[in-house]
């Protein structure tokens, strides 16, 4: 059980600072553009890939620098070409925008690479088992990706609090507005914004591509939970972001960990029942809910506090 | 506008006569939808007009949220879904028990499907709107989507639920086994949706909708409240969803969990928003072609969804209306007479704009069946034979793109200063602000 509660822990926290790495950026983007950039998990999926192809061209270290670069390009044109040219007609057809986006670029990553997974391996450097913790083997591999995540996490909060455009886009956070009126070229810096945010998420793609599956539905399936995270943490908060991506990432890990069900703690229904809803739910494993749980946690919130933990903007 | 001097009996004549048309467009939707197997009565179009029939009043249910209260759901597949299971499972039900409910009524237990799940996610995810909602729903469709693929002695699990209508009480003779009879109960049920839809737009709840969607804050001081009106559009959005789905359980004789799932809900938003969400009709035009190219477009090349999502783009960056907004923006020019400065500007710009969109489509498919067998590596465009493989095919898209990229400009400026003039005459002439 303590073997379990560790591992499943530094799992979590690794898969929590990783969803960091994506709410961190798509946070900045709302609360400065009001866009809830639906394409986001998109760049990730990107940068897993161009991740993967880099890796097999120039190697793994170049690919880690590369690769995120090529995504914030992707994501400053996308800012540039699409998204300032679609403002006009409003917050609904940029969010329409980017879904569009998503879409399309889930079809042309499957397009190019086929929809089976990538073979994108764990460079030789790092892989190794770290250390043993009761005949468990922790690969160095994730204690490297936790590493890269807290050290970005780290860079953004120095870049946020101790310099001239962390305290503009601190400003953006909370009185958007304001700060356009004070003269700054907001043009710019939403493209400047846009573009750190996907680099961002491309770095996180570059190192979870190896750990998790480089496959063209990544995108999919992590999208949703990214948008439960910041709404969870509440619209347009950093440290809301921060806290939910951890919340988020220790209960889905903790939840794939266990097995137990209602049937193994009280014992199983009387077979003469037969198969119904009630089985159903007897039966299933905290395990088979884990994908399920982020969106329980979701309405829950919803229900009790509808800004999120830390929201304070209505919108 | 009007002269003083309008009296009291022309107004009626006016109004009688605007009744005479509005009557007329839904005897002619009648009509069309009586006489339409007639004149294609193969099998094959027959499905595909059942098809369309179904997303048509799915297409509407969604434009109630979309289009009237200005709520963007990426979970309305949920009503549908749901709708569906809960009509398979009366359907089965009633071929257990023996109950006397005919076949035709079966769509209307999807609509309380649709509707029941309305009543009780649409509390929670109408709280509030704008970006919030979009994710709630998002969120809902996904847990639903989830949840079905545990609850598997109600969702069937990976394989669904099946039944099989002909083993219904039969009314007038009709087991509903051929297609036709289908496409009728589809067609009649559509008539019905679209004017109950369309009726709802009219009543006070619909205008207090639009109300909503335009200034939130102005409805709360007149003394409603934002939130009863959404959740009320909710659940009639819900009620209607749910008879499509009903009716596509009808028409498949199946219910499995891909009718929840997010594909789903974003096809209907895609079929509304290209169709035009300003118009009642826009989400019709937008179901008719979103499901003829799903249909078409599959069984010439793998990559169709990416041609929705360029399309998609394409609408959501140039023309924010649809093709409804589209179409309607040339109703002054038409009224003033001076549609006819217009239409050389499109012809001329149609020869480059088409080699532009065929240098991209050659691009896409080349890229395409790079990974496919040889045999697949013919690209039919136009008639033409395309080697995807070859060098001329690259070189070809390339000249395609580039020039007639540069040459398109050229032509789309041409339009937008023939644009200027017909407005200004429709301007003058007093049919346009």
């Amino acid at each position: 059980m303590l073997e379990l509660i560790v591992i499943s822990t530094l799992n979590g926290v690794l898969f929590g600072m990783l969803l960091f790495l994506l709410s961190s950026g798509l946070t900045v983007i709302f609360s400065m553009m009001g866009v809830l950039n639906f394409a986001h998990a998109s760049f990730y999926m990107l940068g897993a890939f161009f991740g993967y192809q880099l890796t097999r061209w120039i190697g793994f270290w170049p690919a880690l620098i590369i690769a995120p670069l090529l995504v914030g390009v992707v994501g400053m044109a996308v800012e540039r070409y699409g998204l300032r040219a679609t403002h006009k007609h409003g917050h609904v057809a940029e969010l329409l925008l980017t879904f569009g986006l998503a879409f399309a670029i889930e079809e042309i990553v499957s397009m190019i690479w086929g929809k089976s997974p990538m073979d994108y391996r764990v460079p030789a450097l790092l892989d190794f088992p770290a250390f043993t913790i009761f005949s468990t083997n922790y690969p160095a591999y994730k204690l490297f990706m936790l590493t890269v995540s807290v050290l970005i996490f780290l860079a953004l909060l120095v870049v946020l609090k101790r310099t001239r455009i962390g305290l503009i886009v601190q400003a953006a956070l909370t009185h958007p507005n304001m700060v356009a009126h004070l003269g700054h070229n907001v043009g710019r810096i939403f493209m400047l914004v846009f573009g750190v945010g996907s680099a961002l998420a491309g770095v996180a793609g570059v190192i979870a591509g190896p750990a998790l599956v480089t496959q063209s539905d990544m995108a999919a399936l992590l999208g949703p939970i990214l948008f439960v995270v910041i709404v969870f943490g509440g619209l347009g908060s950093l440290p809301g972001a921060f806290i939910a991506s951890l919340v988020i990432g220790l209960v889905q890990t903790f939840a794939v960990a266990l097995n137990g069900s209602l049937a193994s703690a009280f014992g199983p229904l009387d077979p003469s029942l037969g198969p119904s809803v009630l089985s159903d739910i007897w039966n299933v494993t905290i395990a088979q809910i884990a994908p399920i749980l982020p969106y329980v946690l979701l309405v829950l919130i919803l229900i009790v506090r509808p800004l999120g933990l830390m929201g304070t903007r209505e919108t | 506008m009007s002269d003083t001097a309008t009296s009291a009996v022309d107004i009626k004549a006016q109004s009688r006569g605007q009744n005479l048309r509005f009557y007329g467009i839904w005897v002619i939707a009648a009509i069309v939808l009586i006489v339409l197997p007639m004149i294609f009565s193969s099998g094959g179009s027959l499905t595909s007009f059942s098809l369309i029939g179904i997303s048509i009043i799915f297409a509407l249910s969604y434009n109630i949220l979309l289009g009237q209260t200005g709520l963007l759901s990426f979970g309305h597949a949920v009503h549908y879904g749901l709708g569906g299971f809960l009509a398979i499972h009366a359907m089965n039900a009633v071929i257990a028990r023996g109950w006397s409910i005919p076949l035709p009524l079966i769509p209307l237990v999807g609509g309380v499907g649709g509707l029941a799940i309305a009543i009780v996610v649409g509390w929670v995810i109408t709280k509030r709107a704008g970006t919030v909602f979009a994710m709630i729903s998002l969120g809902i469709g996904e847990l639903v989507a989830s949840s079905s693929l545990i609850l598997r002695s109600v969702f069937g699990g990976e394989s669904g639920v099946t039944t099989n209508r002909t083993d219904l009480p039969q009314v007038f003779g009709w087991n509903f086994g051929p297609q036709i009879q289908i496409y009728y109960l589809i067609a009649f049920w559509l008539m019905i949706s679209a004017i109950a839809m369309y009726a709802l737009t009219r009543t006070p709840l619909g205008r207090i909708c639009n109300a909503v969607r335009d200034n939130p804050e102005r409805v709360e001081f007149i003394g409603y409240d934002p939130h009863v009106v959404r959740y009320l559009a909710y659940c009639f959005a819900g009620f209607f969803a749910g008879i499509a789905g009903g009716l596509s359980a009808i028409n498949f004789e199946i219910a499995n969990s891909a009718y929840l799932g997010a594909v789903q809900s974003g096809i209907v938003l895609f079929a509304t928003f290209i169709g035009g969400t300003a118009y009642f009709f826009g989400p019709i035009l937008g179901a008719i072609l979103v499901t003829y190219l799903q249909l078409g477009l599959t069984s010439v090349t793998t990559v169709w969804q990416l041609y929705f999502g360029v399309i998609f783009i394409g609408i959501v960056m140039f023309a924010p209306g649809g093709i409804a907004g589209l179409l309607m923006m040339h109703r002054p020019l038409v009224r003033a007479g001076s549609l006819g400065l217009m239409i050389p500007a499109y012809l001329i710009a149609l020869v480059p704009t088409v080699a532009l969109a065929c240098g991209v489509i050659l691009a896409i498919e080349i890229i395409a069946r790079q990974h496919l067998p040889a045999d697949a590596q013919i690209i039919n465009l136009l008639g033409i034979p395309f080697s995807a493989t070859s060098p001329a095919t690259w070189l070809t898209s390339v000249i395609l793109i580039v020039g007639g990229y540069f040459v398109a400009r050229l032509t789309w400026q041409r339009i937008a200063d023939a644009w200027d003039r017909a407005t200004t005459i429709a301007r003058d002439r007093g049919y346009l602000a």
